[in-house]
């Protein structure tokens, strides 16, 4: 890519930009979404309601907010950046006072038509400010303390909010998003390398400060890390989850037991099978083939990205397409590991393939704006 | 905004690297996914496959319906009743409290039972039904499914329970079964797994207990999917269980329901046994009770009054009940004799009313002796002293061996519980559990069957069939099993003399058909009718030297419990003996007055096989006897309209 082509630029206008969408992206998205109704169908007993057909119309409504978001030019969204993060922030601040308690623990608002997730909000909306900051901040100052700081304070405002809910999962996935596009960005590796040091240090810290007066967590949340990393010690209590799981999992074998076939999902042993555990379900009726597939369906749909956002030339549009395709990952990573035990529960769902309200729908928008910086990347004329 | 175009190009680069970096990093991650998941699915499946099987696939057993009991007739003895009882699932009533009160204006409700259930509903998981009343009447249940829809959660269901038709005149026979208790299963040593289903009934008593194994059956068994709750979701398999054998018993049930009616009043015993082949056709003990009380679950109240009614209810007095046999054990002293060659049919002893021996007065019933008495005339007028005579010259050794050979002191095979062993004294017996030496009084008392001798009704009618065959008979009480015919080898002989056995025979003839016969009073009128018998009266107490001073006390004037027994053996038709009869009525006074009555009734009802025609009996009876049998005749059981014939 030329100098020359980047400053001589061209952009498709009109409905022309439908032809300019990437219509691979929107496919492997609508397959994983596939995958996602037939699941809800076969946890249901093989019955649309009451998962899969809701999911359905969400999952259009999803597709056309999408399409909806990816023509309107990058630029209107890099300039509300801000306003969205401050609106999400005053929502999560709402959900602080005024929010339902759902699965014990305050995540959502009631607006009567819709339960709205602000901190599904907030995962968008904290990309979009980044990859706005970065993309105003000239490149030299990126590693300057001052200049990284502000970013941190970013992230960390609503993480501590997503915290306090309390939502681990998505305090994670906060924090890991946000720190992967300040790593886009080009930040020093050094202080990279500085948090994972304090953040093994801290960990070490806790566990050893186990039994002694000056211990960091309560009882039950050390409990907890240890059915983690034993499930087998409490089969029925908190290990269950996790043990009924890895069964449903490696029950299913090469080719999985057969559509609807599947014994732990069909007959409850498994939790949450609709929503977190779905994949449980995908695994143990379709078996490693079943799995594998879906993993590559992912990767095919991180790979997009990474290619759309490594050919454009707008840094805010390569940002903030890194930034979304980052999230995406960690959601399915984050909710594998989980079901396939190697990461403890945190709550985390399958992206377009667990049932939910307001995740998918904020995760298709989101790819709306993949698709816009796509449609909108600056061109050669021609 | 304006941006140098050295920055955008540096920006670029690292992002591009970054990205690539970053990029590679998470397929990376991917890659560590995709081989766990292989190990997972792969390498590990077998192993994960069996605890999901392990997780999802449950055994229940299926109870096996018990064999039912017939008599020789094919009339249901003991069946299995659709027994129906209300259940609620909770988490199918909206409102437990409301709906219990609205089903309680429905059926009655038995507080305890309910309060039980309740605290079982709360422990229970919420889809799991819970009995809130048994055996509930046919009309409630009809009344609980009428109103179905203003009682959710509760459903009538039938399931099998035990019952006995004919009530009170099998109980002691066949017993009674009951749920599993823990002091059952602790007593067995390796438990069908079918035990362990609730309410599950075993035989507890009798012959239900007696013949368990053969009633039982085996278990089904199905395999079912549980979910994670348990609740069976769906059946995988089934395997049908076996059900229990069935048993046809020797026992005529309306002989054994006329004798349960006529002893009705008495503490007593009767057997009555088929001396061709030993097929007990009655054996009736009194008072009964109603064994379904105890299927139930019997009250406290009732269970009181069982225990402490003085006539014994519970117990079957005509196996575990042994007795002094008295004056029927004296054709086992003569047979004795006979067959020792001490006595013959001419032989005569001397009765002056009394014997002193070694001291001690023993005395003869009659007080002014019988005089010069030989054996016939020694069973017909039942005189004392011959037998004291006799028995001294024969030892007790060899009447001890004869009663053996006769079915007293041994334990016949029955499936009945508690079948005593009588006993049939020697010397050596008393000086090992007396540390006695054995008196010649003591075979003195032995000769007229008091003293150490005991037996039961079962073993008085044994030795009459003997007596009456001169074969070995065996009493037996299964029929069939399973309509398989039981077979019964023909009873070998005896080995007794067959002259010394018709003299025996024919002293019990005259018993009740010659007018000195202690039993006249008490004959068969028809010549092709007419039994042989024995009176019994044995003393349950001794009577003192100040009581005989006085004058010795009518046994009407002693309370019921010093009163004498009263026994009756006989066989009958004399000439072509078919049936034998053992009689007990604890307490009964005398064995002419009170048992021989009962005797003669039961022997001509085993004879005709309903009730005998007045011609029968001797003519001044006729009008007693016709207002009893209109009396019995109300007791007997109501025909079996589902009375199918499984013989």
């Amino acid at each position: 890519m030329s100098y020359l082509e980047y400053n001589v630029q061209w952009t498709p206008t009109g409905w022309r930009k439908i032809l300019y969408i990437n219509w691979p992206l929107a496919l492997l998205l609508t397959a994983v979404a596939c995958v996602g109704f037939l699941m809800l169908y076969s946890v249901a007993g093989g019955s649309f309601s009451p998962w899969a057909e809701p999911q359905i119309v969400r999952f259009g409504i999803g597709m056309a907010s999408m399409l909806v978001v990816a023509m309107v030019p990058l630029w209107f969204w890099r300039n509300v950046s801000g306003v969205a993060y401050l609106g999400s922030l005053a929502l999560l601040v709402a959900v602080e006072l005024f929010g339902h308690i759902g699965m014990g623990a305050q995540r959502w608002i009631d607006l009567g038509f819709f339960r709205l997730q602000p901190s599904e909000l907030m995962k968008v909306a904290l990309v979009m400010l980044l990859a706005a900051y970065y993309d105003w901040l000239p490149v030299k100052k990126v590693s300057h303390p001052l200049w990284v700081l502000v970013p941190v304070i970013i992230i960390l405002v609503p993480t501590y909010l997503v915290l306090a809910q309390p939502d681990l999962g998505t305090a994670i996935l906060l924090l890991a998003g946000g720190g992967a596009i300040m790593f886009f960005a080009g930040v020093h590796w050094a202080y990279f390398a500085a948090v994972i040091a304090a953040g093994v240090g801290l960990v070490t810290a806790v566990f050893k400060s186990r039994g002694t007066d000056w211990q960091l967590l309560k009882d039950y949340q050390f409990r907890r890390i240890d059915t983690f990393l034993d499930p087998s010690s409490d089969p029925l209590g908190a290990g269950y989850h996790i043990t009924q799981s890895k069964i449903a999992l490696g029950s299913g074998g090469w080719t999985g037991r057969g559509f609807m076939q599947g014994t732990q999902s069909r007959l409850n042993f498994l939790p949450e099978k609709h929503t977190d555990f779905i994949f449980t379900t995908l695994a143990e009726e379709f078996g490693f083939i079943g799995g594998i597939s879906l993993l590559t369906l992912y990767a095919l749909i991180i790979a997009f990205c990474i290619v759309s956002a490594l050919t454009n030339a707008s840094r805010y549009g390569s940002l903030l397409t890194l930034g979304i395709a980052t999230t995406f990952f960690l959601f399915f990573a984050v909710n594998m590991s989980m079901v396939m035990g190697l990461a403890p529960v945190v709550g985390v769902p399958l992206p377009l393939v667990s049932y939910g309200g307001s995740a998918m729908m904020v995760l298709l928008a989101a790819f709306g704006l993949v698709q816009s910086a796509h449609v909108h990347r600056p061109r050669g004329r021609r | 905004m304006k941006r140098s175009p050295k920055d955008t190009a540096e920006s670029v680069r690292r992002i591009t690297r970054r990205g690539l970096i970053l990029g590679g990093g998470m397929v990376g991650f991917m890659g560590l996914l995709g081989a766990r998941m292989r190990y997972m699915q792969v390498d590990q499946a077998d192993e994960f496959r069996l605890l999901a099987e392990e997780n999802r696939v449950n055994i229940r057993l299926i109870p096996p319906a018990r064999g039912e009991i017939f008599d020789r007739n094919g009339r249901i003895i003991a069946h299995n009743e659709q027994a129906y009882r209300i259940v609620m699932v909770r988490e199918d009533a909206d409102d437990v409290d409301e709906t219990i009160r609205r089903l309680s204006r429905l059926v009655q409700l038995d507080p305890d039972e309910l309060e039980k259930a309740l605290a079982e509903m709360k422990r229970s998981a919420p889809f799991l039904p819970i009995t809130l009343a048994d055996r509930v009447s046919w009309e409630d249940i009809s009344r609980v499914a009428i109103n179905a829809p203003a009682l959710p959660g509760i459903t009538p269901e039938v399931g099998l329970s035990r019952n006995y038709p004919l009530h009170d005149d099998f109980a002691h026979v066949v017993g009674y079964v009951g749920p599993v208790s823990d002091y059952d299963l602790s007593k067995m040593e390796d438990p069908d797994q079918v035990l362990r289903i609730p309410r599950f009934q075993i035989g507890k008593v009798g012959l239900e207990a007696k013949m368990e194994d053969e009633l039982r059956g085996k278990a089904g068994a199905r395999r079912v999917e549980v979910n994670a709750a348990g609740r069976v979701m769906r059946e995988l398999s089934r395997q049908e269980g076996v059900e229990g054998t069935n048993l046809q018993l020797t026992i005529d049930h309306m002989l054994q329901n006329y004798a349960q009616a006529r002893m009705a009043d008495e503490s007593a015993a009767a057997v009555v046994m088929d001396v061709r082949n030993g097929d007990i056709l009655a054996i009736a003990s009194t008072p009964s009770f109603d064994p379904n009380l105890f299927v139930r679950g019997i009250s406290v109240g009732d269970y009181k009054a069982l225990t402490e009614n003085k006539y014994r209810p519970l117990a079957n007095k005509t196996v575990q009940g042994t007795y002094p046999p008295g004056s029927t054990f004296k054709m086992v002293v003569a047979l004795a004799g006979l067959e020792a060659g001490v006595v013959n049919a001419d032989k005569t002893y001397y009765c002056p009313g009394h014997l002193t021996v070694s001291g001690r007065r023993f005395h003869c019933w009659k007080g002014g002796g019988h005089g010069h008495v030989n054996i016939e005339k020694s069973l017909q007028q039942s005189c004392d002293v011959f037998y004291y005579e006799l028995a001294m010259e024969v030892g007790i050794e060899r009447i001890t061996e004869m009663a053996q050979r006769l079915g007293i002191g041994i334990r016949h095979d029955l499936p009945m519980s508690a079948v005593a062993q009588g006993l049939t004294p020697t010397k050596a017996w008393k000086q090992e559990v007396r540390g006695e030496s054995w008196l010649i009084g003591d075979t003195v008392n032995s000769a007229i069957g008091q003293g150490f001798v005991l037996a039961s009704p079962l073993q008085l009618a044994v030795m009459t069939a003997r007596i009456a065959t001169g074969r070995d008979v065996k009493p037996r009480l299964i029929k069939s099993i399973d309509t398989v015919e039981q077979e019964i080898a023909e009873a070998a002989s005896l080995g007794i003399n067959e002259n010394h056995l018709r003299l025996v025979r024919h002293g019990m003839y005259q018993v009740s058909n010659s007018q000195r016969g202690t039993a006249y009073s008490n004959r068969i009128e028809p010549k092709e009718f007419r039994m042989a018998g024995k009176t019994g009266t044995s003393q349950v107490r001794n009577i003192t030297a100040a009581e005989r001073a006085r004058g010795v006390f009518r046994n009407d004037q002693l309370p019921w419990e010093r009163r004498d027994h009263a026994l009756f053996v006989d066989f009958a038709p004399y000439d072509n003996p078919r049936i034998a009869v053992s009689i007990v009525v604890e307490h009964g006074s005398g064995g002419s007055t009170a048992a021989a009555p009962i005797a003669r009734d039961i022997t001509l009802q085993a004879l005709f096989g309903d009730d005998p025609p007045l011609d029968a009996y001797p003519r001044k009876d006729h009008g007693r006897i016709q207002t009893q049998q209109e009396k019995l005749r109300e007791m007997r059981p109501p025909e079996d309209g589902r009375g199918r014939s499984r013989a």
